[in-house]
């Protein structure tokens, strides 16, 4: 870590030391063209698609069916990813955040490595997995939860005026489904800042004879905030680009609907592509990887603004 | 107000009482459970209420208001937990249940190459495409990770470069795994035509999954060498090169190895990047270079899609194979990561 500017060398050692310089040299080179690498890809990945992908911004308006241009095709599309991801927020943060705080204030201290890892067991399931078991069971399960929603919240754009799904595969399902892959990277985030809190401050306000969520409230959460905002940023870039989960649960229609616990919704972006990538025309290989292109300046920009908020706070603590 | 000495403790509920309200929460809703022939989960549900309102209530009568308000809390996030982990269990003992029933020798030694209807299939080829395609990914990923991670602790240091790029692998974790699929789809075709698709398209996509786990994993590792173990070989006359190959890498080498394994786990069980670049196959196909290779999280999701019940069942199969995979990876990694722990200081 330390730099190294090898101290000056003269005389008798100056010839031995020369070859051992080149093999420095060398080494350094490789080393930074790997780093370079990863700077190289991430803009490759931008070029890419949007060379491929151009052609499907303004292709003939037969590639956009039922749909005659870009907009108007990735309009539901967009409509539904948010939608989805709004859903699996709401369900996910609350539950997080608990989770996290459970880990690192409540749960008794031997257990609570052996709990930590059965969240991060969570995070290992292959999303496959999670689309097979939402399909076939989460979504029969929670489908007499459709009806009640629609009985009762039914004036809702988002629970009515259409009937419910009568097997709950729906958006709604779909969200869930999401807020359950994304809870392992917000409790992650979350519980290391929880960690993080100074130790004295906890125990100031103990001493000032708070409760235990009083201390949490005010010595935990003005610290946290920061942490917690990026972890729920970050659970947000990944609940916008999964794709099995909803392409496996959701059943599809072109059509944009509000009602998240309707018959059909169109896919999400993401989802969309992986179930009509099987379509081989080239222009419409090139839409889908345009609607690639939007997906990944959007969750690119979340992602930033997620890591920049972090290392901000993470900033301000050294000083 | 009246007279008399200020209390100096408060009166406080006895240690047993959560556990005494939980177990009448449970009684208590058990009644209408059992004279309706509730599901499990009303039950379940209807206790965990009655556990919300009855403990903070006696909290209120015997503690006072911001007692209560504590126990309502604690009470809250026990029960969050304990919503929070049933899916994972739920999901795993689904995933055996109905997976056991699928596996035989059959089914692991086959492909379903002309395999119609009913017959016996077997997810052979997706064993073959998952393990050539995560091979490679891992070849092209942990070259490029480790020495960006040298870079970044030995070279790097504290300059702007470091920082940056310690910055965008942060964001790379990031990227939605289609993403890194139709961007190596995007680079094929650009290469060789639209219809082309091969096994080699797949590793590229892992691989831009694969290497910010890497390089993050790693650089942790890498910090954790004792300069002065670095110092100690600079004195003897080691070129940095050689200090860093020869004692710095071995020293860190379990925590690097655990972070690979890690990484490899982690895409073992992508699907969208596959299924988008590499496609699907019912036969074996053992070149990377030509052709399309099916991978076991698209052979779940192929036989998903049938809708048939032979369909489902091999999908079963499928997931519990996967699921299997990934846990032995990860416990694995884990018993590198402890075997090979850095040595406590004395």
């Amino acid at each position: 870590m330390t730099a190294t500017a090898s101290p000056e060398r003269t005389g008798p050692h100056d010839t031995a030391s020369r070859p051992s310089r080149r093999g420095d040299r060398t080494f350094e080179g490789i080393v930074r063209v790997a780093a370079f690498t990863i700077l190289v890809s991430l803009v490759a990945v931008f070029i890419f698609l949007a060379i491929e992908g151009w052609v499907g911004l303004t292709a003939d308006p037969s590639t956009y069916e039922p749909f005659t241009s870009f907009i108007t095709y990735i309009t539901p599309l967009v409509v539904s990813t948010l939608l989805a991801s709004a859903i699996a927020l709401i369900v996910a943060v609350p539950f997080a955040i608990a989770v996290a705080l459970f880990i690192s204030h409540y749960a008794p201290r031997r257990l609570a490595a052996v709990l930590a890892y059965l969240v991060d067991l969570l995070a290992a399931v292959p999303s496959v997995v999670f689309g097979l078991w939402g399909g076939r069971y989460l979504a029969a399960y929670l489908q007499p939860l459709h009806v009640w929603l629609h009985a009762h919240f039914g004036f809702l754009p988002f629970f009515g005026p259409e009937p419910p799904s009568p097997n709950g595969r729906s958006l709604f399902t779909a969200g869930i489904v999401l807020a359950i892959m994304i809870l392992p990277i917000i409790t992650a985030i979350s519980r290391e800042v929880f960690a993080q809190t100074p130790r004295l401050h906890e125990e100031a306000a103990l001493a000032l004879g708070a409760t235990r969520w009083e201390m949490i409230r005010y010595a935990v959460f003005p610290y946290a905030r920061s942490g917690m905002v990026s972890g729920v940023m970050l659970g947000l870039g990944r609940a916008l680009g999964e794709t099995m989960a909803v392409a496996m649960v959701l059943a599809t229609t072109p059509n944009t609907t509000l009602n998240v616990i309707g018959v059909a919704s169109p896919p999400t972006i993401a989802a969309n592509i992986a179930l009509n990538y099987k379509e081989s025309t080239p222009e419409r290989q090139s839409l889908l990887i345009a609607t690639g292109l939007v997906l990944f300046v959007v969750t690119f920009l979340v992602n930033f603004a997620a890591r920049w908020i972090a290392g901000r706070s993470a900033r301000r603590m050294d000083r | 107000m009246t007279t008399g000495p200020i209390p100096i403790s408060h009166p406080r509920l006895p240690a047993w009482a959560p556990a005494l309200v939980g177990a009448m929460a449970l009684a208590l809703a058990g009644l209408p459970a059992l004279l309706a022939g509730w599901s499990l989960t009303k039950w379940i549900a209807l206790s965990f209420l009655v556990f919300l309102v009855a403990l903070p209530l006696w909290s209120r009568v015997v503690e006072g208001r911001r007692a209560a308000l504590d126990r309502l809390v604690t009470a809250l996030i026990w029960i969050a937990f304990a919503i929070a982990v049933s899916p994972l269990i739920w999901l795993l003992w689904v995933v055996i249940k109905n997976g056991l029933p699928a596996i035989n020798i059959a089914f692991l030694t086959n492909s379903m190459l002309n395999v119609i209807g009913d017959e016996q299939g077997g997810l052979y080829h997706a064993l073959i495409g998952t393990l050539l395609i995560t091979l490679a990914a891992t070849i092209i990923s942990v070259p490029i990770g480790i020495l960006t991670a040298i870079y970044l602790v030995e070279y790097g240091a504290r300059s702007r470069a470091a920082r940056v790029i310690t910055f965008l692998v942060d964001v790379m974790t990031g990227i939605p795994s289609i993403v890194a699929g139709l961007f190596a789809l995007a680079l094929l075709v650009l290469l060789f035509g639209t219809a082309f698709r091969a096994g080699i398209g797949g590793s590229i996509a892992l691989s831009l999954l694969m290497i910010p786990t890497v390089v993050r994993s790693s650089e942790e590792m890498f910090r954790l060498v004792p300069d002065d173990l670095r110092e100690a070989s600079y004195a003897l006359g080691v070129p940095r090169w050689r200090t860093i190959l020869k004692v710095v890498l071995p020293t860190a080498l379990g925590g690097v190895v655990t972070g690979v394994v890690l990484a490899i786990s982690r895409v073992i069980g992508e699907t969208a990047p596959l299924l988008v670049v590499a496609g699907a196959t019912d036969g074996i196909n053992s070149n990377l270079f030509d052709g399309r290779m099916t991978t076991l999280p698209v052979f779940i999701f192929s036989q998903y899609a049938t809708s048939t019940p032979v369909g489902y069942e091999r999908a079963w199969g499928g997931a519990l194979v996967l699921i299997v995979l990934v846990m032995v990876l990860n416990l694995t990694a884990r018993i590198i990561g402890r075997v090979f722990a850095p040595a406590k200081e004395h």
